[in-house]
């Protein structure tokens, strides 16, 4: 009886001007497991968080490699992402057989943004149910991008995207000032971090997570499993470190969030 | 008109869309275009002649063009392909200037984008007549390139296209330094332009030379250079060549 009238198809806009089934695939993104990028001027680190979805079966791949210079890392309908992603190499492999050169990244996403716009217009299509986090190399240096289902796209220093991310975005919102000039290590770190703020207490290990790095002198490529503990491991000797002198004082350490230490 | 072939009992020539006039053979050409890299770019140097078949038809076309802003491109063969060619690129650089996103076409992408148009073309069986040369600073790197109308593409330090790669590129490979100041290499250039007017008969004494350089493209007016017909060679050219003549 007050069922929607506004959300069976894609095309119809509803009184108040919005597009339903546009924001319901937007919704998609925001449930899929969670995707953090970041950026210097000559680096870019994606990370996602792979969970998988029952104790008999593996994690889904959440982060493909697009060409040397370009990388993605989605949330969502992994489905859709792996669609977008091969479209992605093509584009770029096209560009390289023309050109003998890579495609800018920025090139790249207006493509991308303009496939995913196409299906918010016709009728018989729906929305791509998949966010991805654009990170690439170009003449103009490191760059990271946000492609919405809606077929909005935005440059980003530093952005997360899918479940819990807005813990990951505040994170990310008190740091990215200092990005420009952060070292590689320094980004892989704070993907971390970021990472770890969206597991809400859970423990972080190298299992659960995957890190990409593409930089002035790096080729886009996933750290190892055990490359990436290590990290976790040396960042969190450091923190219990840090947080010992604190644990002296009783009284301080309750409404401090642990992050202001 | 377009040559037929076509099998007896195969599909007509027209049913394979196959019955397109194709360029069997160039109208009216350009003849040799010379380039090499010096200490700050690349130097092209032409003349401006057109032959119709053999006769010297127009006597000033230009030959030597800026791609964008860190190439240029010299042309021989079909002056009619090459204006195309030009409209091709004319096209790309547009474009490319409209993403105004920092990123550029450099020589080594024009000239890999005309490699494969040519390639492309050919394998139509519709060539492109043409010779092209590519020069281009971007970043500060130099680059000098060639690629033609089957599609065949090299770069070096020096080239030159038709009559030139015989006359004109062993005086290069004998004279050529990597830190050839610009007058030296104009010097250079010049010879080579001389040798081939002297001996190659669609070559006329007005010519184009242009450099680019980190700076940006400058094409020199066209000029004459000083000739001497009084070489001892010239006095009697069938001499030692019996019968050929």
């Amino acid at each position: 009886m007050f069922r929607n009238q506004y959300d069976t198809d894609v095309t119809t806009w509803s009184p108040a001007g919005r597009l339903f089934q546009v924001e319901y695939a937007m919704e998609a993104v925001k449930q899929g497991s969670a995707a953090i990028g970041l950026r210097s001027a000559t680096h870019a680190v994606l990370a996602t968080v792979n969970k998988a979805s029952s104790e008999l079966s593996s994690a889904q791949r959440k982060v493909f490699k697009v060409d040397d210079h370009i990388g993605v890392a989605i949330a969502g309908l992994t489905a859709d992402g792996r669609v977008l992603s091969r479209y992605l190499r093509n584009e770029c492999i096209n560009h390289s057989f023309v050109y003998e050169s890579p495609l800018p990244v920025g090139r790249l996403v207006v493509r991308l943004a303009d496939k995913a716009q196409v299906c918010t217009q016709r009728s018989w299509k729906r929305p791509y149910g998949v966010g991805l986090l654009v990170a690439g190399l170009d003449e103009s240096g490191a760059h990271l991008y946000y492609n919405c289902p809606s077929g909005n796209y935005f440059e980003y220093q530093a952005f997360a995207i899918g479940s819990r991310s807005q813990a990951a975005k505040t994170f990310l919102e008190r740091k990215f000032e200092a990005y420009p000039n952060a070292s590689r290590d320094e980004l892989v770190k704070d993907a971390l971090f970021a990472i770890k703020e969206t597991l809400q207490g859970e423990k972080l290990t190298s299992s659960i997570c995957t890190v990409a790095v593409v930089g002035a002198d790096e080729p886009f490529h996933v750290l190892d499993q055990k490359t990436i503990q290590e990290l976790i491991d040396s960042v969190e000797t450091r923190e219990e470190a840090a947080a010992e002198p604190g644990a002296m004082q009783e009284d301080q350490g309750q409404d401090v969030a642990p992050m202001d230490i | 008109m377009a040559q037929r072939f076509e099998a007896p009992n195969g599909p007509s020539v027209e049913e394979l869309g196959l019955d397109s006039e194709r360029t069997l053979n160039p109208y009216v050409t350009g003849t040799s275009v010379i380039g090499l890299k010096y200490k700050d770019g690349i130097i092209l140097a032409a003349d401006t002649g057109g032959s119709y078949g053999s006769t010297l038809r127009y006597k000033s076309v230009e030959r030597i063009k800026p791609i964008g802003k860190h190439s240029l491109i010299g042309a021989s063969g079909e002056i009619s392909d090459f204006q195309e060619i030009l409209k091709y690129l004319d096209e790309l650089i547009i474009y490319d200037n409209m993403w105004d996103d920092g990123n550029s076409l450099g020589p080594k992408e024009v000239h890999n984008y005309l490699n494969r148009v040519m390639y492309n073309r050919r394998n139509k069986f519709n060539p492109l007549w043409n010779s092209l040369v590519l020069g281009g600073v971007k970043n500060g790197q130099k680059y000098l390139g060639v690629v033609n109308m089957i599609g065949t593409h090299f770069e070096d330090n020096h080239v030159a296209t038709g009559f030139g790669n015989h006359l004109a590129r062993p005086i290069l490979r004998a004279e050529w330094h990597a830190d050839l100041s610009f007058e030296e290499a104009v010097k250079l250039v010049e010879k080579c332009l001389l040798v081939l007017l002297y001996r190659d008969r669609s070559a006329i004494n007005k010519f184009q030379i242009a450099k680019i350089t980190e700076e940006g493209v400058t094409i020199h007016p066209t000029y004459s250079l000083k000739t001497f017909w009084g070489f001892s060679a010239f006095q009697n050219p069938a001499k030692g060549a019996e019968g050929s003549w």
